[in-house]
């Protein structure tokens, strides 16, 4: 499949991490992957960003940093980047070009797939309607998870979006089916990725995992590699071998900075905050990824973590993210100074499909009417929360007052979770209509009267006690506000 | 020029050489050229003498489809419509010098397209290049019932026969415009391939399907006078912000304040005939939920499956970006191709954004120069242009039909001053403004009802009145109005507090929560109110107005405002999800109930 490479020793200029070979004329493609050899017989790798008569242009994906254009070969190998994909990625770790780094043998396989993978035919795509199981009770109550959907988590710098993506990887389950994770690190520190280990031991040992991982000392290049890596082994898991699939990337902020980057060095015309007009198609075609198939029995989910930079959502990576992805999960820094793990925003946080993925057969029946009613409610109590801070608690009318209690007590009994605490989506059911029950009934307008007759818990204290199912570990963040 | 247009078209290369009964076609002259520089989906070429701008292009191996977007001397610059990886300098291109063209015809209603019409049912799982090889020669056979008279003399437009494409749409095969005279032969009842020949007009073979070049609107006789709404069983549009038939509406939007789901709910819900539904650069989750959806419901008209009246033409955010710009061009010459029947069609664009986008990035790989926030100077000029291919219009054929055309915009951060919402709301009539706040809150459809407008209201409130509502204006204006005084006393009460407010104006605010939850928002799931009647709908604003009336009268006659606040309207805002979809008089129970209820605080 790879034919020996047609090598040129016609490098003739450097830019940045651009090179341009000279006397190419008919033999590279666009696209097309690359070595290059330096005098010292280091091996680096390129791809062809453009081919115009007889020069093509190169990205090197390690820097031109030391590289000698009058002493180094170039080859191209007639195709673009493929990796090797096969289930023995499973419980191996590698780099951003997908050299294992974990010391183990060599990954091969007789298929190859390119990297940069295809558009599923949308006509070919299954509706995703079954839900993923996190255990963590805001999730899996207000924005569920459903196998097939991407789901981004958005955060700022410090806080814990590592904790809550690891935990989520760890404790996932999609009823009885195989599940596998796929882990896609790019540009974090070498403390984060031992994170990532910890809390990944037991799949990794049960050889449930794949994680790929691009430093913040590794090559900028390679980390818009690493999600399609990530993404290409996952189809094959997912399409061909029929998992279910969970693909974690973080973080998108860090790729995105490594396209702006590359772009600047290629000349393109800069949008918004200076990201080229293409950021928005290059990140669709990272999160298209994930789905269903009809006729295919697995499934890619992917919850890609991105720090908003300023905790501005307008920022154009969490906006153009926000606008390919089937939801959000939004990190509340507040509430995190307040001691709350996982600190949720919940008002701007949306799961798109979750209409799909709950209800009768796939949670419970009331689930999709107490979620509603939660939002609802939660809206309610924070516009009352505002109006207690201009006027004061006493301005407040009785009802409002009622709405003050139901935030306080959504955020004590319902959101409040240890990071290693796991709650089955019944447990977290009860604990949502507890808070839902500090409200008298006429104020529940989005559940039926049968389910108020079902599931209120008259004297609106109801609802176990934060804990009750498992101690959470102490509250993180304390101090920190 | 139409008829040059249409000789060069039906002369495309996808219309294969037809059989005996050939009359003279213009054989098509292939050029070739050599591609001298690959950049993405931006080619270069040289030679191709002869090929204009629009031109359809061939390069490669794979003969990946392009469309010529520049000349300079003997390069040719072309955007290519797929996956350019492995295209080499030196590799051949070929056109048949004719403008990029789609497939009309039969087999279209019902179907999943891409950005040139091609069909994705019959793609593999994976859209790698050379997917779709095959696919657009091999429409399958359609039965015609003939209905023309030979002899007779013919002109564009004219009725030639019939295809029944689903029992909602019964598809008129019609001479094509820019064709006239007599009507020398037409086929026998039966089954026929999509390029057979039908018929012959003049000189001129008349086949089941025909090419049109996508760019160029299909000619019409002339504009008509807009008048009736496009009924959406949306109450927040149809009561508030109603659209003309015929006329064009834009939903700008932040990401995650309903613009998908509104623009679902009008593709499912409203009374038009054919529905094209154009994916531009969105997700693909949503296009196989939307086509799940409209083959489940049943359109309330035909009692037949949605999706019989639909067109869905998707090129998701990771297809081909060209195909982007193009899609939203197939989409309308889809539906004016429906229009030119008689029908009533409606393209529904989900995002126009994408579309200029796409364009903004097309120009910055041949150098145009960038005037705002990188899009080129043509922006406005084309959105204009688009939304100019709507109508309501004496079709060639002699029918009164429209376009309406309904679009959504993803304004970067929000911003809704960014250039493609700035210029889209110069262009529409209508404007369905979507509110961040409003969509966090949980109140949708998130339409806000400060900065939408509907520029056709006064008039539409006359063809109301002249179909049985006459008070369709005052019951939208008293309701408007409100909204408006609850929104200042709104921000006065967060100064000094709701409970100092005087009671009548406690009443109003007591009155705009009401209206929020009884008339404004509507569930796009609710089984009751997904879809709502007419009749409903001013039922419903008809109970709050009501009730707004009895508490003012209320606190008139010395009643505490707070005594009114402590009341359980519940009743009132759980009516929509618990009638009918068309029960106006369960509403009017449950109005006189709380009236009663009301009644009984007098002192
Ligand atoms: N009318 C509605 N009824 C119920 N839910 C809605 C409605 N409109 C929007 N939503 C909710 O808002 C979410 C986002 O809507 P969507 O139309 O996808 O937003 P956008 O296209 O503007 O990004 C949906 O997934 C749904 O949960
Ligand atoms: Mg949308």
């Amino acid at each position: 499949m790879i034919r020996a490479p047609v090598e040129y020793s016609t490098i003739t200029s450097v830019k940045g991490p651009l090179i341009v070979v000279e006397g190419t004329r008919g033999d590279v493609g666009w696209d097309e992957f690359a070595q290059i050899r330096l005098a010292s017989g280091e091996v680096r790798h390129g791809v062809v960003l453009e081919v115009d008569h007889d020069l093509a242009v190169v990205q090197v994906m390690e820097g031109t940093a030391g590289l000698d254009p009058r002493a180094s070969r170039i080859g191209f190998v007639g195709r673009p980047l493929a990796i090797p994909v096969t289930e023995a990625w499973l419980g191996r770790e590698c780099n951003g070009r997908g050299d294992p780094i974990d010391g183990g043998p060599p990954i091969l396989s007789n298929v190859a797939r390119e990297v940069t993978g295809f558009a599923i035919n949308p006509a070919r795509r299954d509706t995703p309607s079954e839900p993923v199981i996190t255990g963590v009770s805001v999730v899996d109550a207000l924005t569920t998870v459903v196998r097939g959907q991407k789901l981004p988590i958005f955060s700022v710098g410090g806080l814990p979006h590592l904790e809550l993506a690891v935990q989520i990887a760890a404790q996932a389950r999609v009823g009885d089916a195989p599940f596998r994770v796929v882990f896609g690190a790019m540009g974090i520190t070498h403390a984060d990725v031992a994170a990532v280990r910890a809390g990944l031991q037991e799949r990794e040992a049960a050889g449930e995992l794949v994680l790929i991982i691009n430093t913040a000392a590794d090559p900028v290049v390679e980390r818009l590699l690493t999600p399609r890596l990530a993404l290409t082994i996952a189809e094959h898991l997912a399409f061909d071998l029929g998992f279910h699939v969970l693909v974690v990337l973080v973080d998108m902020t860090n790729y995105c900075e490594a396209l702006r980057e590359i772009a600047a060095a290629r000349g393109d015309v800069p949008t918004r905050g200076g990201y080229p007009g293409y950021l928005y198609s290059d990140l669709a075609s990272i999160y298209e990824r994930c789905g269903r198939i009809r006729d295919r029995p697995g499934s890619i989910t992917e919850i890609p973590v991105l720090t908003m930079p300023g905790g501005d959502i307008t920022h154009p990576v969490p906006d153009m993210s926000g606008y390919i992805t089937e939801g959000q999960l939004v990190l509340s820094a507040d509430a995190w100074a307040r001691g709350i793990y996982p600190p949720v925003d919940v008002l701007p946080s949306l799961s798109r499909l979750m209409r799909r993925g709950t209800g009768a057969g796939k949670t419970r029946a009331d689930h999709p009417a107490i979620a509603a009613q939660l939002y609802a409610s939660l809206a309610q109590a924070q516009r009352a929360r505002e109006m207690a801070e201009l006027l004061g608690v006493a301005a407040l009318s009785p009802t409002d007052r009622r709405y003050l209690d139901l935030g306080d007590a959504f955020e004590r009994q319902l959101m409040t979770q240890g990071m290693a605490e796991s709650r089955t989506i019944e447990e977290t059911l009860e604990r949502a209509w507890g808070v839902a029950s500090i409200l008298p009934q006429r104020e529940l307008t989005k559940v039926s009267r049968s389910q108020i007759e079902a599931f209120y818990q008259p004297g609106g204290r109801g609802g176990p006690e934060p804990g009750g199912g498992g101690a959470p570990e102490t509250a993180p963040g304390l101090g920190q506000g | 020029m139409a008829l040059k247009g249409w000789a060069r078209a039906q002369a495309g290369p996808q219309a294969t050489a037809p059989g005996a009964a050939s009359g003279r076609i213009e054989s098509p002259v292939t050029v070739e050229g050599t591609i001298v520089r690959v950049n993405g989906p931006m080619v270069e070429i040289e030679g191709l003498a002869g090929v204009s701008l629009a031109d359809l292009v061939e390069v490669g191996p794979g003969r990946l489809p392009g469309e010529v977007t520049g000349i300079r001397g003997a390069i040719m610059t072309a955007q290519v419509y797929e996956y350019t990886g492995g295209l080499r300098v030196g590799d051949q291109a070929t056109s048949d010098r004719q403008p990029l063209s789609v497939r009309l015809g039969p087999g279209l209603i019902g179907g999943v397209f891409d950005g040139l019409l091609r069909p994705l049912a019959r793609a593999p799982d994976f859209l790698s290049p050379g997917a779709f090889a095959g696919t657009a020669a091999h429409g399958s056979e359609a039965e015609f019932r003939p209905s023309g008279r030979v002899g007779s003399l013919v002109s564009g437009g004219a009725v030639l026969g019939r295809v029944r494409e689903s029992l909602a749409i019964d598809q008129a095969i019609q001479v094509p415009p820019g064709i006239a005279g007599e009507l020398r032969h037409l086929a026998l009842a039966g089954r026929y391939a999509p390029d057979a020949v039908i018929a012959q007009v003049a000189d001129v073979d008349v086949r089941l399907s025909s090419l049109w070049p996508v760019r160029r609107p299909r000619p019409f006789a002339e504009r008509l006078d807009l008048e009736a709404p496009l009924a959406t069983g949306q109450r927040v549009l149809d009561l508030f912000f109603p659209l003309t038939r015929g006329s064009t509406a834009a939903v700008p939007g932040g990401f995650g304040t309903g613009k998908t789901i509104l623009l679902e709910q009008i593709a499912k819900w409203c009374d038009a005939d054919v529905i094209v539904y154009v994916g531009c650069g969105e997700r693909g989750n949503e296009m196989s939920d939307a086509l799940s959806e409209l083959r489940e419901l049943v359109d309330p008209r035909t009692g037949r499956p949605l999706l019989e009246r639909t067109v869905i033409i998707a090129n998701t955010s990771n297809m081909p970006v060209m195909a982007r710009e193009l899609s939203i061009y197939t989409g309308i010459t889809v539906a004016e191709f429906y229009r030119d029947m008689g029908f009533d069609a409606v393209v529904i664009a989900d995002s126009t954004s994408r579309w200029a986008e796409a364009l903004r990035e097309s120009a910055s790989r041949t150098g145009a120069l960038p005037v705002e926030e990188g899009y080129p100077a043509e922006l406005p000029s084309q959105l204009a242009a688009f939304y100019e291919r709507a109508g309501r219009l004496r079709t060639l054929g002699g029918g009164d039909a429209t376009v309406s055309i309904i679009a959504s915009v993803s304004p970067p951060g929000g911003d809704k001053t960014e250039p493609v919402t700035s210029h889209t709301r110069r262009f529409v009539r209508t404007y369905w403004s979507l509110d961040r706040d409003l969509a966090a809150a949980r109140h949708y459809p998130s339409v806000s009802w400060r900065d939408s407008f509907a520029r056709d209201a006064s008039r539409l409130g006359v063809w109301h009145a002249a179909n049985g509502d006459p008070n369709w204006l005052g019951r939208r204006g008293q309701a408007m109005a409100i909204l408006a005084q609850a929104d200042r006393l709104q921000s006065v009460a967060e100064l000094i507090g709701a409970a100092s407010l005087p009671d009548p104006e406690r009443v109003v605010l007591l009155t705009a929560r009401l209206l929020h939850e009884a008339v404004l928002q509507q569930s796009a799931v609710s089984n009751n109110d997904a879809y709502c009647a007419p009749a409903k709908q001013a039922a419903l604003l008809d109970l709050v107005l009501a009730v707004h009336a009895r508490c003012l009268d209320l606190v008139g006659q010395g009643v505490h405002a707070s005594e009114l606040e402590e009341v359980d309207l519940s009743g009132a805002a759980r009516a929509r999800d618990e009638v009918g979809r068309d029960d106006a008089a369960a509403v009017g129970t449950i109005r006189d109930s709380i009236l009663g209820r009301l009644a009984g605080l007098a002192p």
